[in-house]
């Protein structure tokens, strides 16, 4: 399994290529992602919603009860990794956009897959409601989930089904509440300066 | 108890310089290394910053047989009991020198996760700010402590003071007074 | 506790179970089979999704063999791709009546004097034989991705630098080109360039600082005093050009902070030739010692299929055979413009760990060579005004100027809405940031995926079976940095 030599990869320059580019006043600039795969896109379950993404193939929006069927079809087509899992709390920014047909929830779990024999990569989207917040684990497709989705337990509080150890990771393990939800506070202790009045 | 109440004549005087003397120049450092910090107090272990002139390059990894805790980057609430632990575990005399800003006061992290001083937890007897500081700084800071052992009382334990204070006092004292150490529960 | 030949007995016990149950070879099991755990009180619920599985024991502590639930011991034994599937690890295989079952778990850390921070490992031992291994973590959680919403992206390379503080422009530079692609910028060639030139210093110095501390925790002091001997020359460059040895804030969404200063080729050839020199001395060192050697091959070895399933990237997965980096796989920047060689190992164990690691460093040398030759003039940010303050001599000429100066530094610069999942390679691995922005001057969420977070879950895998002593040798070429693990 030996991934594509960077010859695949199309000079993406915008510009003259810096080797030879004179003292040029009119600065041309380069780009910095890595060139998206050429292959044509993926869509392995024909009925979940995806789009374009940034540094991604594509970005898939599953419904929650198709979310273990999706990841577990990429990785039948080639996804051997998974880079991460971590999530969003969108309490505060509830009109972000999203295909027509996916309903905008609290929480959204978002799984990085990477296929080292396409060298490619595909975002997985899933909404989570705030009243029932559980989801599939993916440690049964990707043992290495296991931490990844500890700590998204740790922080927001969404439990994974099948999940062999749902603990706290980072945080005391009698700690209460949430960290990285957008309800709990930062937990800034005021600090007094000499000339400044009141909390920084 | 004993040596203080004694007037200083000869004899008396000389064993105190003594006792100091041997104290100040063999502090062996414990292994608290928690962060950035740390890093930049391996460095001043390594061989550019060598801190074994100073007599002080054996890192005891048992806070039994260390003399001085450097807690060297930033206290979360997790680590928090440890770091009690550890200073408890260690042998009379002992110091602490805050490294760096989160361990003096939290630093650029003020929030849930980090101790806001590591002087909550257990008494400091030097201060050294930077983010990290330069082994330079933790060199200053460690010759601070030099001074303060070579001006304290030998047996300063007590709620407040660091002893007396003699009038005149050599090089290396830093403008503003040495952190007063302040009254832990046992 | 026990003689010899009861250790030996039991290490072939448990590697007998094991061992059939890998002759089958399966995929990983599903986590939902058997309802029933063969013990009864472990209070493992397999119903229906509302439920989550609990396990025996907390997070924080470890039990014997006898006492725990399968699935923790799923986890641990065999590696989880040698059970079957279907299959449940019956714990009555494991022969519980023997008489060496006095098993013994210690705790180590997570104030230990090997220099991989504040990292606890509970093991399960059978005398010098490790059984078990649990990782807890979270002594250094600082809640940098907390801070990162409440920062804009003007400081947040800050907060981010001190994640992996070995190798802070890393951090810096994965950040900036998240943000850069929410905002969908393009730099001019010569910023790029410099943040190659500091990304391949920085590879240097983190490498050299893990052969530091793998030697001491070996035992060769000397390799230390080497190591950050080495190291100092190149934080002297970055003091030069940034102006800190440590956590630089130099990499910055829209180029980098401050040009390259005078006389920089010198430097760097300076820097060049010592280090590489110095390689040199560390194979007669350590490489063809025959100490080091019988400690380190064989030992803490993983194959490539455990290691892509455990989400493992960097150094170990390059030494299990998986020629994988993403400088050459995927490359950012203008990595594929650049001519260098992806060191790759065979055995999966910690002499291929630190062979990789010691050649990267030659690597890198090669490759700051020729970007030094290559290193085009230019701006070294972007000239956009709305991203990049302004020079400080023309705050005192223009209104304008100062303006812009002063919502950057205050108010922070707009970034349209997006989310974005950027990752580049680290001296550990794959580092990401997946970051959301609302159209505020700060990030709705910034989350970094740290490779040494998930490199840890190597650990059980790689030391069971192993001695004890071998523990620390597995651990520190894992190179597992406490920072970017608790963030």
């Amino acid at each position: 399994m030996s991934p594509e030599e960077a010859s695949q990869a199309a000079p993406a320059a915008a510009g003259p290529s810096p080797s030879d580019a004179p003292a040029a006043h009119a600065a041309p600039s380069v780009s910095q992602a890595p060139v998206p795969s050429q292959s044509p896109v993926l869509s392995p379950l024909p009925d979940v919603q995806t789009s374009p993404g940034r540094w991604a193939s594509e970005i898939a929006f599953p419904p929650r009860e198709r979310y273990h069927d999706l990841v577990a079809a990429y990785k039948a087509s080639g996804f051997e990794q998974l880079s991460d899992v971590t999530a969003v709390d969108y309490l505060t920014h509830p009109g972000r956009e999203l295909p027509p047909g996916v309903e905008p929830e609290r929480f959204e779990v978002v799984a990085n897959l990477l296929s080292l024999s396409q060298t490619r990569r595909v975002r997985v989207r899933v909404q989570v409601p705030a009243d029932d917040p559980v989801v599939d684990t993916l440690y049964d497709l990707y043992p290495g989930a296991e931490a990844m989705e500890r700590e998204v337990f740790d922080f927001f509080g969404i439990r994974f089904t099948g999940h062999p150890d749902l603990t706290r990771i980072l945080m005391p393990e009698d700690w209460e509440g949430h960290p990285l939800r957008k309800d709990y506070g930062v937990g800034r202790v005021p600090v007094q300066f000499k000339e400044a009045p009141g909390p920084r | 108890m004993g040596l203080e109440d004694l007037q200083h004549n000869f004899l008396t005087g000389r064993l105190e310089d003594l006792v100091k003397w041997a104290r100040r120049n063999s502090v062996w450092p414990a292994t608290f290394g928690l962060a950035c910090c740390a890093i930049e107090m391996m460095a001043v272990g390594a061989a550019d910053f060598d801190i074994s002139r100073l007599g002080m390059e054996v890192f005891r990894a048992s806070p039994r047989q260390a003399d001085l805790m450097i807690v060297a980057g930033r206290v979360s609430q997790k680590m928090a009991p440890v770091l009690r632990q550890v200073y408890d575990q260690m042998m009379e005399p002992k110091w602490v020198i805050s490294m760096g800003v989160c361990a003096s006061s939290g630093g650029m992290f003020n929030n849930y996760a980090i101790v806001q001083g590591v002087d909550q937890i257990v008494p400091v007897d030097v201060y050294a700010p930077g983010c990290p500081p330069s082994p330079e700084t933790l060199l200053h800071a460690i010759l601070t402590l030099h001074e303060k052992i070579r001006t304290g009382a030998i047996t300063r334990r007590g709620p407040g003071g660091t002893g007396e204070q003699p009038e005149q006092l050599a090089g290396w004292v830093p403008e503003e007074p040495d952190a007063v150490r302040v009254a832990t529960p046992r | 506790m026990t003689d010899g030949t009861d250790g030996d007995m039991a290490d072939d016990t448990i590697r007998d179970t094991v061992g059939d149950a890998a002759i089958d070879g399966d995929a990983a099991t599903t986590a939902d089979a058997a309802t029933d755990d063969g013990f009864g009180r472990s209070g493992v619920r397999r119903a229906q999704r509302a439920a989550v599985a609990e396990t025996s024991e907390g997070a924080q502590e470890l039990s014997t063999r006898r006492e725990t639930s399968p699935d923790e011991l799923r986890r641990e034994v065999g590696a989880v791709l040698r059970i079957p599937e279907g299959g449940v690890v019956d714990t009555a295989d494991i022969d519980l009546e023997r008489p060496t079952d006095e098993t013994m778990i210690i705790n180590m850390g997570p104030q230990h004097p090997s220099t991989h921070g504040v990292l606890r490992l509970m093991l399960e031992l059978d005398g010098e034989t490790v059984l078990r291994t649990k990782p807890v973590i979270g002594y250094l959680h600082t809640g940098m991705e907390k801070t990162g919403e409440e920062l804009t992206y003007v400081q947040g390379a800050t907060n981010v630098t001190r994640m992996d503080y070995i190798s802070p422009l890393t951090n810096e530079l994965v950040f900036s080109l998240a943000t850069e692609a929410l905002l969908d910028v393009e730099l001019p060639p010569r910023a790029v360039w410099i943040r190659m030139l500091m990304s391949e210093l920085q590879r240097v110095s983190s490498h050299l600082m893990w052969m530091a501390t793998n030697g001491m925790d070996l035992g060769s002091t000397s390799m230390m005093i080497y190591g950050f001997r080495e190291r100092e020359m190149i934080l002297a460059f970055f003091e030069k050009t940034t102006g800190l040895r440590m956590n630089h804030n130099y990499i910055r969404p829209g180029g980098v902070a401050a040009d390259l200063p005078d006389g920089w080729e010198d430097d760097i050839e300076v820097i060049c030739d010592t280090v590489l020199r110095r390689t040199y001395e560390y194979d007669e060192l350590l490489t063809g010692q025959p100490i080091f050697r019988e400690r380190m091959e064989g030992v803490g070895s993983i194959t490539a299929e455990e290691a892509i399933a455990l989400s493992l990237t960097g150094p170990i997965l390059r030494s299990t055979g998986v020629p994988w980096d993403l400088r050459r796989s995927m490359p950012y920047l203008t990595y594929a413009k650049l001519d260098f060689d992806v060191i790759v190992g065979t055995y999966g164990d910690n002499f291929d760990r630190y062979a990789i690691r010691l050649n990267e460093i030659r690597e890198s040398i090669g490759l700051v060579r020729e970007i030094v030759e290559r290193m085009p003039p230019g701006d070294y940010r972007v000239q956009d005004r709305k991203v990049t303050p302004p020079p400080r001599a023309r705050i005192d000429e223009s209104m304008e100027a100062l303006i812009h100066h002063f919502k950057i530094f205050t108010e922070g610069f707009r970034v349209p809405e997006g989310e974005v999942y950027a990752a580049i390679e680290s001296p550990r691995g794959e580092i990401g940031c997946y970051m959301v922005s609302d159209g505020t001057a700060k990030p709705y969420r910034m989350h970094i995926r740290g490779p040494s977070f998930v490199n840890l879950q190597a650990v059980p895998t790689m030391l069971r079976g192993g001695l004890i002593a071998d523990a620390i040798a597995t651990l520190s070429s894992v190179d597992p940095i406490m920072g970017e693990v608790d963030r």
